[in-house]
């Protein structure tokens, strides 16, 4: 009972949050509230024992991505500029799609039901096999760490050439610039 | 029914945080108000530790929310004073004369 209250609260907030961020022009002010939604959302992640999704989360969410936001608004000012075309198809569009993904649904299972295909297919081996195959007490942790574990490498890899490929872009950059604004180009 | 209270006042405080941080005219009751919801998100944690009753994992993802909240908040006051993240060459250019 206090869990489904908190979850409630917690989802408001996440909604209010998420408002003021469409709504705000100040960009600095809707990188913080990006923060504050990452944070709320862990705590999320949290009360659904998904401790590692919570750490991604605080860790990518709360720190990395709000110094990217901000290092991106040290380049392009912090304030938006005011957008030139009407807003109201593609609004139209996002309540259209938002209606037929509601529709659908309410053909699914509902939320906690014991019975649905997701609790009946794997899950049951998960919960009753992890702690004595892989020793980890979190059944979350072990899929993530041990059974989906080259998933896992892989995904490093990729986010690991994704930031390769990031600094190279901006290594070639800060290499221009100082050769555009010293004294070679000037000549 | 203590730890109750505890976590239905944290998330009122959260509350107020957030309709700071929403209205906050400056620059910086937006600062205090994400550095004050990441420190009720802490206690949050920490508190539903003991609501579940495996305390010492909460505490650890807690810990590592006050080292992340440390790294953003850094950022964003060097921001909200430089107007950036730093540029590392723009002091000492080694082709300047």
């Amino acid at each position: 009972m206090l869990i489904e209250v908190i979850n409630i609260v917690l989802l408001a907030l996440l909604a209010v949050t998420a408002i003021a961020a469409v709504r705000l022009h100040d960009l600095f002010a809707v990188a913080m509230m990006f923060g504050i939604y990452s944070l709320l959302a862990a705590v999320m992640f949290v009360l659904l024992d998904a401790v590692d999704v919570a750490f991604t989360e605080a860790a990518v969410g709360m720190g990395i991505s709000t110094v990217l936001m901000l290092g991106t608004i040290g380049l392009v000012g912090r304030h938006e500029r005011a957008s030139a075309h009407r807003s109201l198809l593609p609004l139209a569009v996002v309540v259209a799609t938002g209606v037929a993904l509601i529709y659908g649904t309410l053909d699914m299972p509902f939320f906690g039901d014991p019975d649905a295909p997701v609790h009946q297919h794997v899950a049951p081996f998960y919960i009753s096999e992890s702690p004595s195959q892989t020793g980890v007490p979190n059944v979350v942790t072990s899929i993530l760490a041990s059974y989906r574990g080259y998933d896992t490498l892989g995904e490093l890899a990729v986010i690991f050439t994704a930031g390769v490929g990031v600094l190279g872009l901006l290594g070639l950059r800060r290499r221009k610039r100082p050769g555009k604004e010293g004294p070679h180009d000037d000549r | 029914m203590t730890l109750t209270i505890t976590l239905i006042a944290l998330l009122v405080t959260m509350a107020f945080a957030l309709i700071r941080a929403i209205k906050g005219p400056t620059v910086y009751d937006r600062i205090l108000a994400s550095n004050a919801l990441g420190t009720k998100t802490v206690l949050m944690i920490t508190v539903l530790g003991f609501v579940v009753g495996d305390p010492e994992l909460y505490i650890d993802i807690a810990l590592m929310y006050v080292l992340i909240g440390f790294i953003g908040t850094v950022a964003v006051l060097k921001v909200s004073e430089f107007g950036n993240l730093g540029q590392p060459q723009s002091h000492t250019d080694p082709e300047d004369p």
